[in-house]
């Protein structure tokens, strides 16, 4: 392999690896930018960054191709999703341009750029190829090791405190300061009493809807979904799934079917009568 | 004995502090300590005199330093006095004439409430002026001059009330503000050509500097000298400083103050003795001013004003002498003296006519006065005598020698300047002769004002009658006092230098010519007033008489050519200032904003526009990375 | 192949990343594309690295990643503080100053 990667060109193992890959990189960076859902982007880029780990693989970085599966892939990447679902996982974004111009500007720079960058690596004479093979020769992570804690030490120091304030500065960001004491549950309860609104707990999603996902809303005795038993954030979020016209077609097919066994007719009670435009 | 000279002026500013600061409690002596304290500073001057006569000629000059004014090095300005003979002259009128006009004052301030202030201004006026001849640099002269102009201001406005008065004041201020002008550059040629402004460096080395230096100085002292002595074009103000109460104008206006200028001319001779082209410009303008005041003092019927045209005639000669160089400094001097004593008591006469005719200043209302007021007819008429030339008084002698000298001038200029040397001294008669018939001779011509109230012409009181026969005395015998065995002459010649002009006539031929017009000048004078009766109402009069009335339009010329001409120029700065100026800034202010008004739009507060332009930028680093290795 | 194909495909990442980042309005995706930059670089720097025989390249790529994870840190925070304000994560309602 050391032999291989001291060549000027590939085997065409890896040639055939890079052009594969290459394309799936391409277009998973793509995606990243062009996908409406947040949480699609954040996929594709994963997608993206475990090609370039195969890559540091490819290309002698042993260590880092593995960190950066452990590292970015699962760590940071999985960071990205948490807050894709804090913020909610379902929104889709608008693609269109609301700024005039900027669309176009973009990307007459982007293809500026892009040109220019291409145009002056083929410039650059880059023949020649040392290859990693003599420097990985006492083990990449050795090698790596043995530069971090030498020549790289203060560097290493100075990321680690880096590292530190970060964590502590997103902390502080994120932490809410109280202003004033958090009311206990008596407080609470004394409190619904006194203004007369919805005195007992709130119902349960899922109720008379015969499902019991959270995002389901509980339907009411005429079959009206209640958005009380919706979870506050999903109802500003607006990510309530409305089942109440299924539920009344089941029951109405349950009810048939129940007459059909009994050889009952024509005692449905009006009550379960539902106007059709409440379906929706 | 020099410590006497600083008491001097100390006396006289004592007077002014004590009587401005000491308030109304004063008002019941005031005017006795400002009298007392000009005396006391006359008394001072004698003793220095009969000092300097006790010493030989050359060693007639007294320095006294005081205190170093401005110690820095390279600008040495000293507070020394210098008295010579010059300066002894000076102090002698100035102290002599100013203590009479004091006590004169006693009397005709009589009933003005504001009496003590007055003093207190006269007063303030002496310690200028002696500090003004008195200085031993231009520096400290200038001090002198800027005070004597201020008291000068508050004199002629010291009936503010009236508006003529406070305008007069102005007038007076601001005409003389351009003389002003003058003299600080002369100071500041004198400073840049000899690096000081000490009357004995400078005037001893003044032929060390180049001539066109020189002139420029000279020209510039002229100015200054215009502007103090009324002399034309700076003659505007004179007329109206008539405005102020009769003794200022008898001792500023006429004998003291605006003989500063010819004081100045005199001093500085050494100057003018190297610049010729200076000194034919003052000798010009000392012969039209001459001719001026003459042709004004013809027309006017304001019994002042008849005598200030006259003063500016006078001073006219004077300007006329020290222009001639050394033939003419002493004369000048002599004559300024002359003239002090009988224009002092012409005016102190007008103004005890003015006394007893109720403040009526016109002429054609007076008439057949010398019976009532008989002292001051008398005073008056040797004052007239004596200022026409009349053989045997002062002005006889010293009129006729600077005649005589601007003859002596030579050449063609010589018999210009003498002719009109001459002219004017026709002309003098005429107007002097002409006052004095229609003040007290012919008959009387006075009317109930509106009021209904007669004046009743009355003799002054005796402290007003005594100053002027005191006066009257000197112009009587001043002149030949000084001329008999050239007096006058030997106690100035060390300090002005003299020479003897060679005049083309003989001195008993310009002596006789003057006679001849003196007695033309009566003559018609007489035909005219004498022997018909003055009309009550002026008669329209020629265009020359009608021209002359308006002081020959001087103030006219200076409101087209100075006001107008100012207004207009400062119509078209405002309109440069507006369109140009104001155009320009202006202009790039709206460039400015429309431009922020566009490139605002890149503001737009978005990220991501900032982003594209930072992404661009970093692209076109990169471009031009690329096109430099490339290159 | 050449290995510099390597350095292309990091221009290419890298340039897709630059524009994602001018054009997308939500902030996570615009930190997913600024990621993705940051990916490309370190493609460049490990490609490098091959190139000089040395270690030295990794190393900053390395660090980077590092970087890089305070960064996602951070930022992320921020959008999330952000939307606690603001109800929305699009960086064009951060934009109080516009005129």
């Amino acid at each position: 392999m050391s032999a291989q990667l001291a060549a000027y060109t590939t085997s065409t193992g890896e040639a055939f690896q890079f052009w594969v890959l290459g394309t799936v990189a391409v277009i998973g960076a793509l995606c990243t930018v062009f996908m409406k859902k947040a949480v699609h982007s954040a996929l594709c880029l994963a997608g993206t960054m475990i090609v370039l780990a195969v890559f540091y693989l490819a290309n002698g970085a042993y260590f880092l191709g593995i960190v950066q599966i452990v590292v970015y892939t699962g760590a940071i990447m999985m960071l990205f999703l948490f807050v894709v679902m804090l913020v909610g996982v379902t929104a889709a974004d608008s693609l269109k341009e609301t700024i005039k111009g900027q669309r176009w500007l973009a990307l007459l720079c982007g293809v500026g750029f892009g040109v220019l960058l291409l145009v002056g690596i083929g410039n650059a004479s880059l023949k020649e190829f040392t290859g990693t093979g003599r420097a990985n020769a006492n083990g990449n992570v050795e090698g790596l090791a043995s530069l971090i804690f030498t020549k790289y030490v203060f560097a290493f120091e100075i990321t680690g405190a880096l590292l530190i304030t970060a964590a502590v500065g997103a902390m502080v960001l994120t932490h809410r300061e109280r202003t004033e004491r958090a009311k206990t549950q008596r407080e609470l309860s004394e409190q619904r009493v006194r203004e007369g609104t919805h005195v007992p707990p709130l119902p349960a999603p899922g109720v008379y809807a015969r499902h019991n996902a959270v995002d389901i809303a509980g339907l009411l005795p005429d079959g009206t979904p209640s958005e009380l038993t919706v979870n506050k954030t999903l109802r500003e979020r607006g990510q309530i799934r409305d089942v109440s016209a299924e539920a009344l077609g089941e029951l109405r097919a349950l009810e048939q079917r129940s007459e059909e066994r009994l050889e009952r007719t024509e005692i449905e009670p009006a009550t379960f009568k539902r106007p059709e435009e409440a379906s929706k | 004995m020099e410590n006497l000279i600083a008491l001097l002026i100390a006396a006289p500013l004592l007077g002014a502090a004590v009587l401005l600061v000491g308030g109304r409690r004063l008002d019941r002596v005031g005017h006795w300590v400002g009298t007392l304290l000009s005396a006391t500073s006359f008394v001072f001057g004698l003793i220095l005199f009969v000092d300097l006569l006790g010493k030989n000629a050359e060693h007639r000059t007294l320095i006294k330093h005081l205190f170093t004014w401005v110690p820095v090095a390279g600008f040495q300005a000293d507070v020394t006095f210098r008295l010579d003979q010059l300066s002894m002259t000076f102090v002698l009128l100035i102290t002599g004439v100013g203590s009479l006009i004091h006590l004169y004052s006693v009397g005709y301030m009589e009933h003005d409430e504001r009496r003590r202030r007055f003093f207190g201004y006269l007063n303030l006026f002496l310690a200028a002026m002696l500090l003004l001849v008195l200085a031993d640099n231009y520096l400290l002269l200038y001090v002198g001059w800027e005070g004597v102009g201020l008291a000068s201001y508050l004199l002629i406005g010291f009936w503010q009330h009236k508006p003529s008065a406070a305008t007069a004041a102005k007038k007076a201020f601001l005409v003389n503000r351009v003389g002003d002008m003058g003299l600080s550059i002369a100071i500041m040629l004198m400073f840049t050509t000899f690096g000081g402004f000490a009357f004995g460096p400078v005037l001893s080395h003044a032929t060390e500097a180049s001539e066109g230096k020189l002139t420029a100085i000279g020209l510039m002292l002229l100015l200054a000298a215009c502007g103090k002595s009324a002399q034309v074009p700076l003659q505007s103000w004179l007329g109206d400083a008539m405005e102020g109460p009769t003794p200022v104008s008898a001792l500023i206006h006429a004998a003291t103050m605006v003989t500063a200028g010819v004081y100045l001319i005199v001093r500085s001779g050494a100057i003018f003795n190297a610049a010729p082209d200076a000194q034919l410009a003052v000798t010009v303008v000392g012969a039209v001013t001459l001719l001026f005041g003459a042709i004004v003092g013809c027309a006017k019927d304001d019994i002042k004003k008849a005598l200030a045209g006259s003063t500016m005639s006078q001073i006219g000669y004077m300007v006329l002498a020290a222009g001639l160089g050394p033939i003419g400094y002493v004369f000048a001097i002599m004559h300024l003296v002359t003239h002090g004593f009988f224009k002092a008591g012409l005016f102190l006469g007008a103004g005890s006519v003015m006394h007893g005719m109720n403040d009526e200043v016109d002429m054609r209302k007076y008439g057949g006065l010398r019976t009532y007021m008989p002292v001051t007819f008398i005073t008056f008429g040797l004052g007239y005598l004596a200022i026409i030339g009349f053989p045997g008084l002062s002005g006889f002698f010293s009129k006729d020698k600077i005649i005589e000298a601007a003859f002596a001038k030579g050449g063609t200029e010589g018999w210009i300047l003498g002719g009109a040397a001459l002219l004017g001294a026709a002309i003098t008669a005429f107007y002097m002769t002409r006052v004095m018939l229609m003040t007290f001779f012919g008959e009387k011509r006075w009317q109930p004002d509106e009021n209904g109230n007669e004046p009743h012409p009355h003799e002054s009181p005796r402290v007003m009658t005594i100053p002027m026969i005191v006066l009257a005395v000197g112009s009587v015998f001043g002149g030949a006092f000084f001329s008999i065995g050239d007096r006058f002459l030997h106690w100035l010649e060390p300090v002005t230098g003299h020479s003897e002009g060679h005049s083309p006539v003989g001195a008993w031929t310009v002596t006789g010519a003057t006679m001849v017009c003196l007695l033309i000048g009566v003559g018609i004078a007489w035909a005219q007033y004498g022997r018909k009766p003055v009309p009550a109402v002026a008669p329209r009069g020629s265009l020359l008489t009608r021209a002359a009335r308006r002081d020959l339009l001087q103030d006219d010329f200076n409101h087209v050519v100075l006001v107008r001409g100012g207004e207009h120029l400062t119509r078209s700065l405002v309109y440069v200032d507006h369109t140009l100026v104001d155009g320009v800034v202006n202009g790039t202010a709206a460039g400015f904003g429309g431009l922020s008004g566009r490139l605002r739009r890149l503001q737009n507060g978005f990220a991501r526009s900032y982003a594209v332009s930072m992404f661009g930028g970093a692209a076109l680093l990169v471009a031009a990375t690329l096109l430099m290795r490339a290159v | 192949m050449n290995p510099v194909n390597y350095l292309y495909l990091a221009a290419l990442l890298f340039t897709i990343g630059a524009t994602g980042v001018l054009i997308r309005r939500n902030a996570i995706v615009v930190f997913m594309c600024i990621e993705l930059m940051l990916n490309a670089c370190n493609l460049a720097f490990v490609t490098f690295s091959r190139m000089h025989g040395n270690l030295d390249g990794q190393i900053i790529a390395f660090f980077t990643m590092v970087v890089a994870a305070a960064e996602v840190v951070v930022g992320l925070a921020i959008i999330v503080s952000l939307f606690r304000t603001r109800h929305s994560a699009s960086v064009d309602d951060a934009s109080l100053m516009k005129l």
